[in-house]
């Protein structure tokens, strides 16, 4: 489990010092109240994310979201570490009050779900039917080395989102869609159409995987159009509450590795 | 320009029509010039492009075309491989990005972090990628090799080359053949016992494992005492090469240990400072051929077995070409590891020679005085190239660089660094600053006195230096040459040449400003030739100017 796949710019440091990753973090642990999370979600977005993002994963080898620290282990250590500073004055020292360190445990270890984990998690076998079966996931999605790569690949997925955020994804693509992710629509030029997913894109350029599975790059001043749609290329296939969460169930499962 | 379409589907149909990096291109990269499919350019490993758009005439109108810069600090030793329009290059520890060639913004970036007791003697480094159909291979700091999405940059497999706990590590580039991927280990400095693996490309099971140092009743073994053996080092840390012909791969092998004190490991070592050439389906050793035998000065074998066929006294050969680290150069007949020759190119003094087998004849030295060449040796794991249009062979060498050995007893502790003693770079007054593995200061206040570059093209007939390049600082870089004779390098001191090959001329030099420790690569897209230099902790590509 040494592995994760990023979008570009991680940042790596010296690796003899790096400390064992941790596991992501079990969701549902409700010892702390959602107050406190909302505080926490305050407080963080004021004071932490310009330096760790909003996503918590700025920083090379921490991904508070999902508990990947370099030396934290305990909710001790991540008071201490807030408290004291860290990485040789990379991280400054914060004195915060107890209600406001509380929080920010709080929403780091509800993993930046502000709303809580309460989603109904269902069968992962009838899910996995589901996926390969009537849902025809795996029309798009390609999971362990099968299936078109057109759109996202879903091997890890289990361990990079929340089941929050997979429930949201099947029942509102286009508000859980990832902003890089939506579709596109290129024409150039000489009146080439390109379809695709969008891989990174910058000023004047723009990475793309094409509908024929090709990467390709374009100069933004040889297109005559550019299109990102909102919708995901395909909608999901409409599905009861329980075949929701027999997939968010067998999505979980998709771990990598 | 950008516009939102709010509720339009774009149906992507997966239809892919990628062409596939297979062994049969492989084979014949050389004929594929606008690509470069393997880390050495090709199985022959001669670094030669007959790409013709940059010429002696026009070199002086190159220009840079994009910059990357890396987000990690260190060596920047990744050499990178282009395929079907997409460049592949590693970043250190152990990350892959495929980036766009022409504009160098890249499509995805696949981070692989290496356990954290990951050990190595000499720097986080990772030299580069294997490409072979829809995946890309890399070796890791914690000896892991990894099997990824060519297209997407999903991890497909994982598997375990050797164990991390007792120090074992890949930082090669692995070398994909036929339906396998082989790469050698690291941890020379550590007691490890090394070895060569082939996975398949498609699960990443072990095909075969041959190890460099033989187990009890295998031939060899006589060539060690007690259970030295089972810690000997002997790693294998540059990819190797592959002639299809014959069907073997040959790997240079690293030093034996403890680095240092020869003493306490007696015979010959087999086969440490060796080339090893073994069969490519089975791992089987068919020859071998030891350049250092009992080694104390750490003069790994471990460059680039050269491949070229030649005319040699009268008859066609099938040549391996080797500069050594240990300072002599070497001419073997790749297809039984016969010696044909072996000269000197820098000044040696731990041997008074080869005798007519190529065995050195050893002359130590006395304690606390200088063996030339010294511990980074005559030259080391850079890249060099052969042009079959000139005949010649270039490299980089170090010259007047000298080491004192310190030897002591060393106990094996698993997993710990395994040296027999220390060593100091002889420098021209007490305390003044030696040279050492990479460079980190700007300001080079230990002058050439304690070494410096020569880049050589020798003519293997003879084993004799046509020409030379010198610098000022010592020099890690490998070397590029081209259809036009256009030879193109670098160096510590971040200056990128162009030399005429066939003279030894500078033609064209850039100041990149940071160290370059690899060698740079061509390649040609919609019909403009690129050249692209990794220096310090940027990758920068040139391409002609624009009409």
């Amino acid at each position: 489990m040494h592995r994760a796949k990023t979008g570009a710019g991680v940042m790596l440091l010296a690796l003899l010092a790096l400390p064992p990753l941790a596991r992501p973090q079990a969701v549902g642990d409700h010892q702390y109240t959602s107050e406190a999370i909302e505080l926490g979600s305050r407080t963080y977005t004021s004071q932490c994310a310009l330096c760790h993002g909003p996503q918590g994963a700025l920083v090379d080898g921490i991904d508070l979201r999902l508990g990947i620290f370099r030396g934290v282990a305990s909710d001790e250590d991540l008071r201490r570490v807030i408290a004291e500073g860290s990485g040789e004055g990379q991280m400054p020292a914060f004195d915060f009050g107890a209600g406001e360190m509380e929080g920010i445990i709080a929403y780091i270890r509800a993993g930046f779900d502000p709303e809580g984990v309460a989603v109904r998690i269902g069968d992962p076998a009838r899910g996995e039917e589901l996926f390969y079966g009537r849902g025809d996931c795996s029309g798009c999605h390609r999971v362990d080395g099968e299936g078109p790569r057109t759109a996202p690949d879903l091997s890890d997925i289990g361990a990079i989102r929340t089941p929050a955020v997979l429930q949201l994804n099947l029942l509102d693509p286009t508000a859980a869609m990832l902003p890089i992710n939506r579709p596109v629509r290129l024409v150039t030029l000489d009146e080439e159409v390109v379809t695709g997913r969008r891989l990174n894109e910058d000023t004047h350029t723009v990475q793309v995987l094409d509908s024929s599975e090709r990467l390709r790059s374009f100069a933004k001043i040889d297109l005559s159009s550019f299109e990102i749609s909102r919708e995901p290329s395909k909608p999901p296939v409409d599905m009861n509450e329980e075949e929701v969460a027999d997939l968010v169930a067998f999505l979980l499962t998709l771990r990598g590795g | 320009m950008k516009i939102f379409a709010v509720g339009i589907l774009f149906v992507l149909f997966a239809a892919p029509v990628c062409a596939q990096i297979s062994y049969e291109r492989i084979l014949q990269a050389e004929d594929g010039p606008e690509s470069w499919l393997t880390y050495n350019g090709g199985y022959m490993s001669q670094r030669y492009s007959r790409l013709t758009q940059i010429g002696q005439e026009n070199v002086g109108d190159l220009e840079l075309r994009w910059l990357l810069q890396n987000q990690v600090f260190g060596a920047w030793q990744s050499s990178p491989i282009v395929a079907d329009g997409v460049m592949y290059v590693t970043e250190r520890p152990n990350s892959i990005m495929a980036v766009d060639p022409i504009t160098g913004r890249v499509f995805w970036k696949y981070v692989h972090t290496p356990a954290e007791n990951s050990l190595v003697c000499c720097g986080a480094n990772n030299r580069g990628v294997a490409v072979l159909d829809d995946r890309v291979f890399m070796g890791t700091l914690d000896a892991r090799l990894v099997a990824v999405d060519r297209i997407n940059g999903e991890l497909l497999w994982e598997v375990e080359v050797g164990d991390v706990n007792l120090a074992y590590s890949v930082t090669m580039a692995p070398l994909a053949v036929k339906d396998k991927i082989i790469v050698g280990v690291g941890g020379g400095e550590f007691g490890i016992r090394g070895y060569v693996a082939a996975f398949y490309a498609e699960t990443g099971e072990l095909a075969w494992k041959t190890y460099t140092i033989p187990a009890p009743g295998e031939p060899g073994h006589e060539t060690w005492e007690g259970d030295d053996w089972q810690y000997g080092g002997a790693p294998v840390w540059i990819t190797g090469s592959f002639d299809p012909e014959e069907n073997l791969t040959y790997w240079g092998v690293g030093n034996p240990g403890p680095d240092w004190n020869a003493a306490q490991r007696p015979g010959d070592n087999l086969y440490s400072d060796s080339v090893i050439a073994l069969d490519a389906d089975t791992g089987e050793l068919r020859w071998h051929f030891q350049f250092t035998p009992n080694d104390g000065y750490d003069y790994d074998a471990v460059q680039v077995p050269v491949l070229a066929d030649m005319e040699w006294r009268g008859e066609d050969r099938k040549l391996m070409f080797w500069a050594n680290r240990n300072g002599y150069f070497y001419v073997l007949d790749r297809s039984d590891g016969e010696f044909l020759l072996g000269n000197p190119f820098v000044r040696v003094n731990w041997s008074s020679g080869l005798d007519e087998n190529g065995r050195p004849i050893p002359t130590p030295q006395p304690e606390g005085m200088p063996t030339w060449p010294g511990n980074q040796g005559g030259t080391n794991w850079y890249p060099p190239s052969w042009s079959p249009r000139t005949e010649l062979f270039y490299f980089s060498a170090w010259e007047d660089y000298a080491t004192i050995y310190q030897p002591e007893e060393s106990e094996y502790v698993p997993g710990r660094a395994f040296l027999g003693g220390g060593f100091d770079v002889l420098t021209p007054a007490p305390g003044a600053p030696g040279v050492g593995i990479g460079r980190t200061n700007p300001i080079n206040n230990w002058t050439d006195e304690v070494g410096h570059a020569s880049l050589k093209a020798l003519d293997p007939r003879t084993g004799e230096e046509v020409w030379e390049f010198e610098q000022f600082d010592v020099s890690d870089s490998g070397m590029l040459t081209t259809a036009t004779d256009l030879l193109f390098t670098g160096g510590r001191e971040g200056y990128i040449h162009a030399l005429d090959a066939a003279s030894g001329e500078l033609l064209w030099k850039r100041n990149l400003g940071g160290q370059i420790v690899m060698a740079p690569i061509t390649y040609m897209i919609d019909g403009v030739q690129y050249l692209s230099f990794i220096s310090g902790h940027v990758l920068a590509t040139f391409a002609l100017r624009h009409k």
